[in-house]
């Protein structure tokens, strides 16, 4: 009896494809950006705006219409996606690696180390994040690389929480007492025993966190520590049109939209994932 | 019967009259059914039990009495229900709410999950009652403190006040038989009362049940897997397998003679005290335990110093002999299971452990774990749930290093009666007794001297049981390792052990070969535990149990202070008895 691979399981299901292709197109686009783009992105276009200033809507020359500054909105968001696909999927991973690590050796170890790393964590969620993420951002110079870093050191915490609370009820169940009487050591029970059983929640965090992590990003940009304007990206687009909503929804909603497509294609993408690497669902699909 | 019979007045209308009953399950395949084509009468002040399997459908019949299955896809497709002349199959949920513990009431397996945990037991009580009566609260305290007084709850006042976690297992179960039997219902359904009880806990409550039903004269409906409380309990009886009636019969006629080949088996399957004698010679213990002391701390204030201890195991001391079965029986909490966890190497202990000759520590080198493999309760549980089975075989194997673990697994699969085809599947795909042989074959695959079996059986159907218990007797022979059999099942332990020793509070209380703890046993403990055993047997129905005196005491002392160490003397023949 031949399992189909887990590949060939993901491709089976509709709405893991559809997340795959909006994924795939997101990236495609940003990187082909230089060459698909009808404008640099910084430049300021003389018909881009009315005789009275105001921005452009969509149709006409400017598919997407023009922001404040008269800039095509849909080439920003071409380069937007480089820098917010690049927030997402870095901070978001750095975060996911710190958080797990913290929480697994937390509730696997217990004991001082275990306390230790637990209180430090909830330090850090009594401290506001933003706060944090600003002081942070004010000590090194703001760059795409550092701002990916100052969000991953501010989101880990959440995950960390939830890998530590998993992790102690899994060390205590039997399977976990049956590998030390078979005299698995720890490195085997933690990465072949345990490890597998968090992947589902590391991957659903995981796919829930690229929202967060793109918006936080924004919020940084808004308050200019964040990704340095004139880099578009998709966050600091909202923030710094969302004064005209009124007068210019479309320079909030394409971008929101944009926000929310990869954010869902993630969580579609990740729900699959996980119900596919579990072997006790098979047959269940 | 007969007796019943002329009671209650045989022409009688029955108090629930189902007919025709089916219900399905819907499926992407279409409706499955769960129950099939089902019909009794329940009459006045009768028992009526229905046994079965898990699976044959009988907790799904009392659900559906009580109009509680599990919406939208489980339903009732056909027949009737007729409490009096209300058919609850038709009812709509309003009414069926009204019915629902006024009329008809039930008290499920597991009490602590039937009470809500953050409210006390008057406040719980006082709801009910008012749920369905017009009452004033003052008069509903009353009500629940006589409802209490009547299932014989000690101080019924105090335990008003109190919350589900500070009372014991038997005693929740009184307090939800009290509920249930507030409202003087027409019809009780008691589905599986006992089974998460200890077994002199479980002759109380059934001792209750028959009592408050002779006052009452309530209907009960009694459902269990276990013959021995049909036995003990029942009027009539009603067998099932895979949702459908095999037999329906007088009690005393289905245990004497039995028509359907299903009732026969179940039968011939229900482990029995009593049985043909095994020698037990004295053989070179494969591991001994001297002096052994188990005692969790417990911490607190505020420089969480040790406030309590938990005294799990108080100076034990016996030997396993080589290629025979040593069986630890007692209660819950009586300390059988941390010796087991003690042996392997899972919980601190003091005193000495040594099997196979060599010190057994917390952290013993890995040739000497593989002397000593266990078999845990739930099969389920024991396996990773994300491992092939052929993987979780082998695993031992890779972890002492040892070639050709793919081979062995499979041959492993064989020896546990399993084919070498399912070695690619996952737990999940086994039933509850093919599972239990997965765990058997991993415990064998390092060749240990010593398997020890916690409750290793007590979660399976007799008939499953049966078998495993055969195949353990099997492999011991063809395989000569010694098994410690840790049970609270009295009857299990005596179909399988060559050895006892009883239990309570931490210490032995009696041991000896099974033919002297069983047969001639001395301790007021082991007397007391050996007669609680239902018998599946209705002519022996014995007197109920005296109840014993005020609470069960704790396992818990202050630091420096501790039980009262029982000295064992024999009484002749290595009959150990602790003086009394």
């Amino acid at each position: 009896m031949a399992e189909p691979s887990a590949l060939r399981r993901l491709m089976a299901r509709k709405m893991a494809v559809f997340g795959m292709v909006v994924i795939a197109l997101v990236v495609v686009a940003s990187a082909l950006a230089p060459w698909i783009a009808p404008y640099a992105p910084e430049e300021q276009l003389f018909d881009g705006l009315t005789l009275e200033g105001a921005p452009l809507p969509p149709g006409g020359a400017f598919v997407m219409g023009t922001d404040l500054l008269g800039r095509d909105l849909f080439t920003r968001l071409l380069y937007g996606a480089q820098t917010s696909l690049i927030i997402g999927v870095l901070a978001n991973g750095i975060a996911l690696l710190i958080g797990t690590l913290v929480g697994i050796v937390a509730g696997f170890y217990r004991g001082w180390l275990g306390g230790l790393l637990m209180r430090f964590t909830d330090l850090m969620m009594a401290f506001p994040a933003l706060l944090l993420a600003i002081c942070l951002s004010a000590i090194f110079r703001p760059s795409l690389w550092i701002v990916a870093l100052v969000i991953a050191l501010v989101n880990w915490v959440q995950t960390a929480r939830v890998i530590y609370t998993e992790t102690t009820s899994l060390a205590t169940r039997d399977f976990i007492a049956a590998e030390r009487t078979l005299g698995a050591g720890n490195a085997r029970i933690l990465f072949r025993h345990i490890l597998p059983h968090l992947v589902p929640t590391i991957i659903v965090w995981g796919t829930l966190g690229i929202s967060t992590t793109v918006l936080l990003e924004a919020t940084l940009s808004f308050l200019g520590v964040g990704v340095q304007p004139p880099t578009p990206s998709w966050g600091n687009i909202i923030f710094e049109n969302q004064t005209y909503f009124q007068a210019a929804p479309w320079l909030v909603f394409i971008p929101g939209a944009a926000i929310i497509a990869l954010a869902l294609a993630f969580n579609l993408v990740g729900d699959a994932l996980r119900d596919v690497l579990d072997p006790t669902q098979r047959g269940r699909d | 019967m007969t007796d019943l019979q002329n009671i209650t007045g045989g022409e009688q209308a029955p108090v629930l009259t189902v007919q025709h009953l089916t219900v399905s399950v819907r499926t992407e395949g279409g409706l499955r059914p769960l129950v099939q084509d089902l019909s009794f009468t329940l009459n006045r002040g009768e028992t009526l039990a229905i046994a079965g399997e898990s699976g044959s459908g009988k907790s799904i019949t009392s659900l559906a009495i009580m109009g509680l299955l599990p919406p939208p896809a489980v339903r009732i497709t056909g027949g009737r229900i007729a409490l009096g002349a209300t058919d609850l199959a038709a009812l709509p949920e309003a009414q069926m709410r009204k019915i629902r513990g006024d009329r008809v009431a039930m008290i499920f397996q597991e009490p602590m999950t039937s009470l809500n945990p953050v409210l006390t037991v008057g406040a719980q009580l006082t709801e009910a009652i008012r749920a369905h009566e017009p009452v004033s609260r003052a008069e509903a305290k009353a009500r629940a403190i006589k409802a209490l007084t009547a299932v014989r709850l000690s101080q019924p006042e105090r335990r008003m006040t109190q919350f589900p976690h500070e009372l014991s297992g038997g005693m929740r179960q009184r307090v939800m038989i009290a509920m249930a039997l507030a409202l003087r219902p027409e019809v009780l359904i008691a589905d599986e009362p006992t089974t998460a009880l200890d077994v002199t806990v479980q002759r109380e409550v059934l001792d209750l049940l028959r009592d408050l039903q002779r006052e009452m004269g309530t209907a009960i409906i009694l459902i269990t897997h276990d013959m021995g409380v049909v036995a003990e309990m029942a009027d009539r009886v009603i067998v099932m397998k895979a949702g459908r009636m095999v037999e329906e019969a007088p009690v005393a006629r289905l245990f004497t003679a039995p028509k359907a080949d299903y009732t026969q088996k179940l039968l011939a399957a229900v482990p029995r005290m009593g049985g043909p004698d095994r020698p037990a010679p004295m053989a070179a213990p494969v591991a001994s335990l001297r002096d052994v002391v188990v005692r969790f701390p417990i911490r607190g204030g505020m420089l969480s110093r040790v406030v309590q201890n938990v005294h799990a195991v108080e100076h034990v001391s016996f030997d396993i002999p080589q290629g025979q079965t040593f069986a630890l029986v007692g209660e819950s909490g009586c300390g059988k299971s941390t010796i087991a966890k003690a042996l392997v190497g899972l919980a601190p202990h003091q005193g000495q452990i040594t099997v196979a000759g060599q010190t057994v520590t917390e952290t013993m080198p890995r040739a000497l774990r593989a002397q000593v493999q266990m078999v845990f309760q739930d099969p389920m549980a024991a396996l990773d749930p994300r491992m092939t089975v052929g993987d979780l075989i082998a695993e031992p194997l890779v972890i002492h290093g040892l070639p050709h673990a793919r081979d062995r697994a499979a041959d492993l699969m064989a020896r546990v009666g399993l084919s070498k085809d399912q070695l690619d599947r996952y737990p999940h795909e086994f039933s509850g007794g093919q599972r239990q042989r997965i765990c058997i074959a991993r415990a064998l695959a390092l060749n240990p001297r010593l398997v020890i079996a916690d409750e290793s059986v007590s979660a399976l159907d007799v008939s499953v049981q049966a078998q495993v218990l055969r195949l353990l007797q099997q492999l011991q022979d063809e395989m000569g390792m010694a098994y410690l059999f840790i049970s609270h099942d009295m009857a299990v332990v005596d179909t399988i052990a060559s050895r006892v020793a009883v239990m309570h509070l931490g210490q032995i209380v009696e041991m000896g070969t099974r033919a002297q703890v069983f047969g001639n046993p001395q301790h007021p403990y082991t007397q007391r535990l050996i007669e609680a055993v239902p018998q599946p047997d209705p002519t022996a129905r014995r007197p109920p149990l005296p109840r014993l005196a005020g609470e069960v005491p704790s396992p818990l002392h202050p630091p420096g202070q501790g039980p009262a160490r029982l000295r064992l003397i024999d009484r002749g023949a290595g009959h150990l008895v602790a003086e009394a």
